[in-house]
């Protein structure tokens, strides 16, 4: 018979000899939940994939070009020369620049869209979409083509219509290079000013109202208050990914005759390449990224702005008069700087025998298009690289992310925030660095990759992570563990759980993190320029190295089959999984 | 037999303390119920059991051996329990027959084997008509079914549930508690079952454990625990009652402004100095005139201060004579006594429970 009470039980385990057995190693066995060996597994896979080439940047970058001693020579040799500062400054300058005309750009396009009754706001929108889709390296190609010195459109219409002799615009400057990176940047400013500006309610407008204020006076001095960590939040975003930005850069920047830090890593790595003195000259662009997303952690964590986002209120359209069409008219500038123009010449090239012809029906031709994709192999091949590769990385970062997400959310080992630091980490990486590292970590033994295309695929997964791990995180959070933990007490073990109702469960919000990463895995260039071999072409890399040649009519056909690959993976993702799917990926 | 023992079971999170030094021995087929308010511990202890969390301290055992220590826990797949969870943890992904099914397929039970089994359990909850059907199509009360089924079906050592009744309506629930009596009476499992619930647990259980702040107040069976609670939290969770304060001096126990005599209460040799009872209000009768002196009671004149008419019964509240006793009564429909209305209480010291 049982016991009755509790004091009766506390009686036989005082005196009994079983509470004083000790736990033996064999039942500490018996008792482990071997998946444990797995996870372990899979935190390794993360560490190296994260760690090690961080690791490798910082040695290499300390360790002397021919005798591998400790020495700080490279940072003398990175820093010693005026042209190399110069550089730093240029970078800075970009940065700053671009992020000046963004807030320009970007600021009252989402003012106008969230809270007023401008006409045509879906076109505005499918534009800024279509801005988001077109990869900024095509976007340079694109402005050459309309600003390049003489023969661009837009010189060429000058002279057409004033009968000068030269054109005013020269896209190789500084200020050219401003305007396109800025073009591909401001819709970062456009979505997060314009989330913040959904979350104020008019109520808060109509308190300065009553109070006697105008609109203008309204708006600036209640609401634009009100979504400035936002916007200080969106020019750290804008800033940081014009500095590291490779490709436009390189397009511009260097037959301009300037440098920009990116440019510079890549001119110290021609042959041969000092991988040494690149670590190190990386190093600031390194730090400034880590700590501004710091700061802006800070910015959006701030409690008054979390506190605005909770509830949204009752909102009406400010009334513009005759103004909208003002407002109309600056959002279609905008977007016709950074999507309409360039598409416009993007395809007239593409399928133009000779873009400089002009619009006219016997300059058309399929030939470039056919030649990318059939004639040529080597074009061939790096279209079919594109997508192995991108789907490769997406389907390994995936894998990792949910993992790592998973036993992060059921705290499956101790030092689970740790994980997921280290998985959101690659986010505040510059692709370039990440890819000095990988060149620094795997190009001599143990880990011999250069030269495959696991080097571009691994560096692919490394550096979209952080996408996979906020969307598979997010994911998991949706999940009752007691879905589990049914299956477990049921005789099914962790990895069952896993099999059986984790994954069907998350079917397309996996599906939508996939596409999410396999987008940008197919248009990367800054870390595939680094990486690849002659073997390993990607269809970025094609179109920045044919890009010496002047043939843009090939160019513009690469580009193109990018443009269309995002497309048809951007549709299937909405087919898939939903309306907002695009937007998620801002979410990090 | 014994089948499960905890031993000094604590589970702490940070500086929360969950559960507190908990025992409890569940003989094989024994029915216990986890009693207690919402945050006492019961679903820490149920979990603890299953093995999806470790304690901090002390041992579980099974069958004499250990599956739970602080150093290492038997996972819950290893222990051939089931489990019914507090939001019945049905597999969106799975139809009905394929939710019950899974725990037969893990078992590596033959096809054939699985569809009888799963088609008779089905037949038991009267769900077999719904078996196609995935859950989200499913009503809370069929959910509940399912999920009662899949854990059954598996015939395990231990079945575990977690108030599965608190998410359905008064009449569901009332039904569905001799429901799950039925099927333990049918399958003889050893059960323990989480509620907050005295009635589900009264109808349920073979034993019940009251839980307080993660500690055992009591154990003992429905009837024993209402009749003999033995603390002042068991005796006012289980049911209303009356708490009387005294001190015993001179062979009697003296109240507010009465006594009653030392060898009337059962505990007599056991009481000394302050003590304190349980009175539950219907052990106490109203009359009008004082009832003859017997061995067995005693009578305490008072008045009705206050009286509420409740259909079944008349709840009165009444005031000993100069005391500050307020003391509640439950009287048959007919018993009706007016407000400030001169009474007399009698009272069977027997029935006074002795509290802590
Ligand atoms: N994972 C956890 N982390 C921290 N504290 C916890 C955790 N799980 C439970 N607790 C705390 O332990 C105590 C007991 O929780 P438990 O869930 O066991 O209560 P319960 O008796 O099942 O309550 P209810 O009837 O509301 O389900 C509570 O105070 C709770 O806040
Ligand atoms: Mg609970």
């Amino acid at each position: 018979m049982a016991p009755r009470d509790a004091s009766a039980v506390t009686e036989v385990v005082r005196t009994g000899s079983l509470a004083a057995r000790p736990v033996g190693y064999r039942q500490r066995w018996r008792h482990l939940d071997k998946s444990v060996f797995l996870w372990l597994f899979l935190i390794g896979v993360l560490l190296v994939l994260v760690i090690n080439p961080l690791a490798r940047l910082f040695w290499v970058s300390l360790q002397h070009v021919d005798t591998g001693a400790l020495t700080l020579e490279n940072y003398v040799t990175a820093y010693g020369r005026w042209r190399y500062l110069e550089a730093l400054v240029n970078s800075l300058v970009l940065g700053l620049s671009v992020a000046v005309v963004c807030t320009l750009f970007g600021v009252p396009m989402a003012w106008a869209v969230s809270r007023t009754d401008m006409p045509g706001k879906g076109l505005v929108w499918a534009a800024i979409l279509g801005t988001f889709i077109v990869p900024s390296y095509l976007g340079a190609v694109a402005w050459i083509l309309l600003a390049g010195p003489n023969a661009g459109w837009l010189n060429r219409a000058y002279m057409w219509l004033t009968g000068a002799a030269a054109g005013p615009f020269n896209i190789y400057s500084m200020t050219g290079l401003v305007l396109i990176v800025a073009a591909y940047s401001f819709p970062y400013m456009f979505v997060f000013t314009r989330s913040a500006l959904d979350m104020i309610s008019s109520e808060m407008e109509d308190a300065a109202s009553t109070l006697g204020a105008g609109i203008l006076r309204t708006t600036l001095r209640v609401t634009l208050p009100l979504t400035l960590p936002a916007i200080l939040a969106a020019i750290i975003v804008v800033f940081l990914e014009a500095i590291a930005l490779f490709g436009a850069p390189a397009l511009i920047a260097l037959p301009g005759r300037f440098q920009v830090i990116t440019t510079m890593l890549w001119q110290f790595f021609e042959f041969p390449p000092k991988v040494q003195v690149a670590a190190a000259y990386s190093m600031p662009l390194l730090a400034i990224t880590v700590g501004l997303f710091w700061l802006q952690r800070r910015l959006t964590g701030r409690k008054g702005y979390v506190a605005m986002t909770g509830k949204g209120g009752e909102r009406r359209p400010v009334r513009l008069g005759k103004w909208r069409w003002v407002m109309l008219g600056y959002c279609l500038f905008v977007t016709s700087l950074s999507f309409f123009l360039p598409m416009v010449v993007v395809l007239q090239a593409a399928f133009a025998k000779a873009w400089g012809r002009g619009f006219s029906l016997d300059n058309l031709t399929l030939h470039n298009v056919r030649f990318v994709l059939v004639d040529q192999p080597l074009t061939k091949a790096a279209t079919l690289h594109t997508f192995v590769y991108g789907a490769t990385a997406a389907a390994i970062a995936l894998a990792l992310a949910l993992c790592i997400a998973y036993i992060v959310q059921r705290r499956l080992v101790p030092f689970g925030n740790a994980l997921s630091f280290l998985a959101m980490a690659p986010f505040v990486i510059p692709g370039i660095v990440l890819a000095i590292g990988f060149y620094a970590a795997y190009t001599q033994p143990p880990l011999l990759l250069y030269g495959t295309a696991w080097i571009l695929i691994l560096a692919f997964a490394t550096r979209f992570l952080p996408i996979a791990y906020a969307n598979s995180d997010a994911a998991i959070r949706g999940i009752n563990p007691e879905l589990e933990d049914a299956v477990r007490i049921l005789g099914g073990g962790r990895l069952m759980a896993i099999r059986r109702v984790v994954m069907p469960l998350l079917k397309r919000a996996l599906a939508g993190a996939f596409i999410l990463v396999f987008i940008p895995a197919t248009r990367e260039l800054s870390a595939a320029i680094f990486l690849y071999t002659t073997g390993t072409q990607v269809l970025s890399v094609l179109l920045f190295d044919k890009s010496d040649e002047g043939n843009f009519e090939i160019l513009a056909s690469i580009g193109l089959i990018l443009v269309v690959i995002t497309v048809a993976l951007v549709m299937l993702g909405f087919r898939l999984v939903g309306r907002d799917f695009m937007l998620r990926r801002t979410s990090a | 037999m014994t089948k499960l023992t905890l031993r000094n079971v604590s589970r702490t999170f940070g500086s929360v303390v969950a559960v507190d030094d908990f025992s409890l021995a569940l003989a094989q087929g024994e029915f216990v119920a986890l009693l207690g308010p919402s945050g006492c511990g019961k679903t820490t202890t149920l979990r603890m059991i299953a093995g999806l969390l470790d304690p901090s301290a002390g041992t579980i055992e099974m069958d004499g051996e250990v599956i739970s220590s602080p150093g290492s826990s038997l996972p819950p797949e290893k222990r051939g329990m089931s489990m019914i969870f507090q939001s019945y943890a049905i597999w969106p992904n799975m139809t009905v027959a394929e939710n019950v099914a899974f725990g037969l397929q893990v078992r590596r039970v033959s096809r054939a084997e699985t569809r009888t089994k799963v088609e008779q359990i089905l037949d038991v909850v009267q769900m077999r008509h719904l078996r196609d059907r995935y859950p989200a199509e499913l009503s809370g009360g069929q959910q509940q079914r399912v999920a009662l089924a899949r854990a059954i079906v598996v015939q395990p050592a231990v079945l575990l549930l977690d108030e599965p009744l608190s998410n359905l309506d008064a009449n569901l629930r009332e039904e569905m508690r001799y429901e799950i009596r039925r099927l333990h009476d049918e399958f003889h499992i050893t059960t323990v079952y989480v509620t907050h619930d005295q009635a589900e647990a009264m109808v349920t259980s073979d034993r019940i454990a009251v839980m307080n702040q993660g500690r055992v107040e009591q154990v003992d069976e429905p009837r024993a625990l209402y009749a003999r609670p033995r603390t002042r939290f068991v005796a006012g969770f289980i049911g209303r009652t009356n708490f009387l304060d005294g001190e015993v001096r001179d062979g009697e126990v003296a109240f507010d402004r009465f006594a009653i005599g030392l060898e009337q209460f059962a505990e007599a040799p056991a009481l000394s100095g302050r003590v304190s009872f349980s009175l539950r209000p219907q052990s106490i009768r109203l009359l009008r005139q004082r009832p003859p002196a017997s061995s067995g009671s005693s009578a305490i004149p008072g008045h009705v201060v206050q009286r509420a008419y409740l259909g079944e019964h008349w709840d009165y509240v009444v005031r000993p004579a100069d005391s500050g006793l307020q003391l509640r009564v439950t009287a048959r429909p007919h018993e009706v006594f007016e407000v400030g209305e001169t009474v007399w209480l009698e009272v069977d010291p027997r029935q006074m429970a002795h509290i802590q």
